[in-house]
């Protein structure tokens, strides 16, 4: 399959043990991709890549059958949100999301300005000077500024890292329905999965400039091709040794490691024998950490009256990953 | 008495030191420049009225030489990267270190008509007569372009250090091209830094005294207008003529704040600025590092000419291009008469006061308007005095110590102060406010006020806070603004040629009499002394 925007063995070094890449990736048009990694896993530098911020050393980009790895920002046509917004504070509302509109006279340029406002629910903003504006209220005017000229591509940079978490998830929410109503192709950067999750339709896992795994949100969750990306995404146990054993019986081999989930742990009559060390409540269930008798620890999930703190226990698996030890790799 | 009335008696106090030693003497000069006469004369003379005009448009054009220097630079140096960039970039602001009648005798020494370069020439060419005279408005206004540009410079390199670099990407991913995001991005945010400067050299320029002074010669700007109508002994005459400068500058000032915009141009987001740009082309490279070392040369030549200058001893060079001898002579006699070496040891204690009290004052003035709650009121004429001999050319406040300090009128609070030794260093003081006070306000709002919350939950009481927190924190930008007032108090002649006595005579003074006796070796090496001394403390106080 070709993408809308394919990506093809795009390579970025910035020093001899600095690099991102080479990294192929296809998103389909109105897919919405999350790239998501640690910091410094090289997924700000794909964006800005895909920007044309920075130059590729190696690979192409294509923008529905149009190759723009060498074309200038200024004329891809990819529409951009800024971490920090980059509103210009010398203008207004209505003349930041009017910087990119050009032609059609003035009339037109006014029509374009109203109708973004209205779709990031920002109607009668359009004087309002930037720094008058509430956190939530700057990311929708970039939004907004950014879909005005009507890009083919949208790029958002860690784009609800800004505001407090109370409004990130309503934020998200509003900013996947405006992506979706108007179907425009889009990558976004996150170091939250449960932001990738829940605003991605797919998601590319990075990792020290590598692609690690891209994949709808379960597969990822429930079927990790590693341990980094086992545990960079969701909650994860690992067990080796004896532990695994007995937890997985002979699903281990050496040189594999286990990885459970912690609601996929439960406590029981039989199992992995272990000492019930903290207990940490959370409302809809209670996590409980457990410690093995090798000195392992690790997290069961269960109801809060499973048992009590200093308990003796007995862990038992209903699910479990295998994954090969980091270092024989693939 | 409560805390809060100790405040409020101690804002008081200050208020009313700050406006009789800021505000009280123009007042004064304001009430009695009422003389029906002197306001005719100064109305129906053309030189009055060429003079002022001399003023405004000297100023002007060197607003507009300045920046068309000091900007490009700045981008240059900013944005670009190539060999020596940063050598370059920090010698490149080396005029600063120059004080005005310092630079001033600097370019007689290298471009006057007997200046090295006229030398040159006229032996090169076997002319009988030197090719020029440096004299006139374009010699000024060279001078200005010299020591001024340099404001341009550095406050457009700071303001492009402010810059975020993804408003330039932000314009760029909007369609933007290079042009396009210069003019409609980078500009306007540049705004406050390129109106700041644009200010900053306007007000110098009407203010400034010695270029107009030396190179003058028939041609008369303000300043030397009234120093030369004070010396006639018409004083209500120079009374009128403060009046109208002073008027003219607050005007201009006002104007010219307009420029600046209210906008907040604060970036919303983290700044990161653009790193600099390599140049790619090798022979763009190699040509931009050859012009910038030919440039930094050229703006050393003055800096180097006076050094070679003082080391001619009296009377040793007369028609050869280099001078046939040199030694220290010059300095050996400046350390070891006692009639040269007193102006110099007049300048170091009168500049050391006089900076200790305008420290002394911001400090109080900062803990006050930043820490205690002051009424708004007490709070703003706090502020409006200290930064108003600012707005004020430095003759203004000359004429108006002289005359509002000659009178014993204690109920009035006027002594006679004019003729002691007190008199220059206040002098000195007044105009010291504007920089200590700036430095110290700015550094006291940026002092996050729970650091001394913390250190007085660990126990430290009052002083030891001050001691071990406040004033550690404050250092950098009491330092800044206490080394430019010392610069300013040690090199000043606009005050000292209104002021002095021949007891209290200051090093600028001792260089024009100097120079009057055709010592200009002596002159040059008074010279060295202010430029070295003011080098170093200038580079003592912007460490960090």
């Amino acid at each position: 399959m070709s993408g809308f925007l394919a990506i093809r063995a795009i390579a970025k070094r910035w020093s001899s043990d600095v690099a991102v890449g080479p990294i192929t990736l296809d998103i389909a048009r109105g897919e919405i991709l999350a790239l998501l990694g640690p910091s410094g896993s090289g997924k700000t530098t794909m964006l800005r890549l895909l920007a044309g911020f920075e130059a590729a050393d190696a690979g192409r980009i294509a923008v529905g059958d149009e190759d723009v790895t060498a074309m200038p920002p200024a004329r891809r046509r990819i529409g951009m949100v800024f971490q920090h917004y980059a509103l210009f504070p010398h203008l207004d509302v209505g003349d930041n999301i009017a910087f990119g509109l050009h032609g059609g006279g003035g009339a037109a340029v006014e029509q374009k300005v109203l109708q973004a406002l209205a779709l990031v629910d920002l109607a009668g903003f359009e004087r309002r000077r930037v720094h008058e504006l509430s956190g939530g209220q700057q990311q929708r005017v970039a939004l907004a500024r950014a879909l005005a000229p009507e890009p083919r591509v949208l790029l958002l940079d860690e784009p609800l890292s800004n505001l407090d978490p109370a409004l990130r998830e309503r934020t998200r929410r509003e900013l996947r329905q405006v992506i979706k109503r108007i179907g425009i192709t889009t990558v976004f950067v996150t170091h939250e999965q449960e932001e990738a999750f829940d605003l991605g339709d797919r998601i590319a896992v990075l990792n020290g400039g590598r692609l690690e795994q891209v994949g709808v949100a379960d597969e990822l969750y429930e079927r990790p091709v590693n341990l980094f990306v086992a545990t960079f995404v969701g909650r994860a146990n690992v067990f080796r040794g004896r532990a695994a054993r007995d937890l997985g019986g002979d699903q281990t081999p050496d040189g594999q490691v286990l990885v459970v989930r912690p609601e996929r742990l439960q406590f029981g009559a039989s199992g992995l024998p272990g000492m019930v060390r903290e207990v940490r409540y959370t409302g809809p269930a209670t996590f409980f950490l457990v410690e093995g008798e090798e000195g392992e620890r690790f997290e069961v999930l269960a109801q809060p009256d499973a048992a009590r703190i200093d308990e003796r226990v007995h862990v038992a698996a209903t699910r479990v990953i295998v994954l090969p030890e980091p270092g024989t790799r693939r | 008495m409560s805390r809060a009335r100790w405040t409020l008696a101690i804002a008081i106090a200050l208020t009313v030191l700050l406006a009789w030693l800021v505000l009280y003497p123009i007042a004064v000069v304001g009430a009695e420049a009422t003389n029906a006469t002197a306001w005719h004369d100064f109305v129906t003379r053309p030189g009055e009225w060429a003079a002022l005009w001399a003023s405004l448009w000297i100023s002007l054009a060197s607003v507009v030489l300045a920046a068309a220097i000091g900007i490009p630079l700045a981008f240059l140096f900013e944005w670009f990267d190539f060999p020596g960039r940063k050598t370059l970039g920090a010698l490149i602001a080396l005029p600063v270190v120059l004080p005005p009648l310092v630079g001033v005798i600097a370019f007689l020494f290298l471009y006057g008509e007997s200046g090295f370069v006229a030398r040159a020439i006229q032996a090169l060419f076997k002319l009988e007569h030197a090719p020029w005279e440096l004299q006139g408005p374009l010699a000024i206004l060279l001078v200005h372009a010299y020591s001024m540009y340099v404001y341009f410079y550095l406050f457009t390199r700071a303001g492009l250090a402010r810059l975020d670099v993804s408003m330039l990407e932000a314009a760029q991913a909007l369609g933007a091209d290079r042009r396009g995001t210069l003019w409609r991005v980078v500009v306007p945010l540049l705004r406050p830094s390129l109106a700041g400067a644009a200010i900053l050299t306007f007000m110098t320029s009407l203010g400034s005294f010695s270029a107009p002074y030396i190179f003058g010669g028939g041609f008369r700007v303000m300043t030397t207008q009234i120093v030369a109508t004070k010396l006639n002994g018409d004083l209500p005459l120079a009374m009128v003529e403060t009046v109208v400068l002073a008027a003219v500058a607050v005007v201009a000032l006002l104007i010219l704040r307009r420029t600046e915009g209210n906008d907040i141009l604060v970036a919303l987001g983290k700044g990161i600025a653009p790193r600099p740009r390599p140049i790619r082309r090798a022979g763009v490279r190699r040509l931009t590092t050859i012009a910038g070392w030919g440039l930094a040369v050229l703006l050393l030549l003055p800096h180097l000419t006076l050094g070679l200058v003082s080391l001619v001893p009296y009377g040793a060079w007369t028609t050869e291009i280099l001078p046939p001898v040199i030694n220290f002579d010059n300095y050996r006699r400046l350390l070891s008469e006692a009639e040269r070496l007193r102006p110099l040891l007049n300048s170091l204690w009168m500049a050391s006061a006089s900076t200790a009290a305008a420290v002394l004052l911001a400090l109080v003035a900062g803990w006050l308007v930043v820490r205690r709650r002051v009424a708004p009121l007490l709070r703003r004429m706090i502020e409006g005095l200290l930064v108003l001999p600012w707005a004020l050319p430095g003759t203004v406040f000359a004429i108006a110590l002289a005359i509002a300090f000659s009178t014993n009128a204690p109920l009035q609070l006027r002594f006679v102060l004019v003729g002691t030794a007190v008199i220059l260093p206040l002098a000195y003081l007044v105009r010291g406010l504007p920089l200590t006070g700036r430095g110290l306000l700015a550094a006291y709002r940026q002092l996050d006020p729970s650091l001394e919350e913390a250190a007085a939950s660990l126990g430290a009481g009052r002083w030891r806070t001050l001691a071990r927190v406040t004033l550690p924190q404050l250092r950098p930008g009491l330092a800044a603004g206490a080394s430019l007032a010392f610069v300013a108090a040690l090199g000043d002649i606009v005050a000292s040629i209104v002021l002095y006595t021949y007891e209290t005579r200051p090093i600028s003074i001792e260089i024009l009499s100097s120079l009057r006796l055709a010592e200009t070796g002596v002159a040059a090496a008074f010279g060295v002394v202010l430029m070295i001394v003011s080098a170093v403390v200038l580079g003592v106080g912007a460490r960090r």
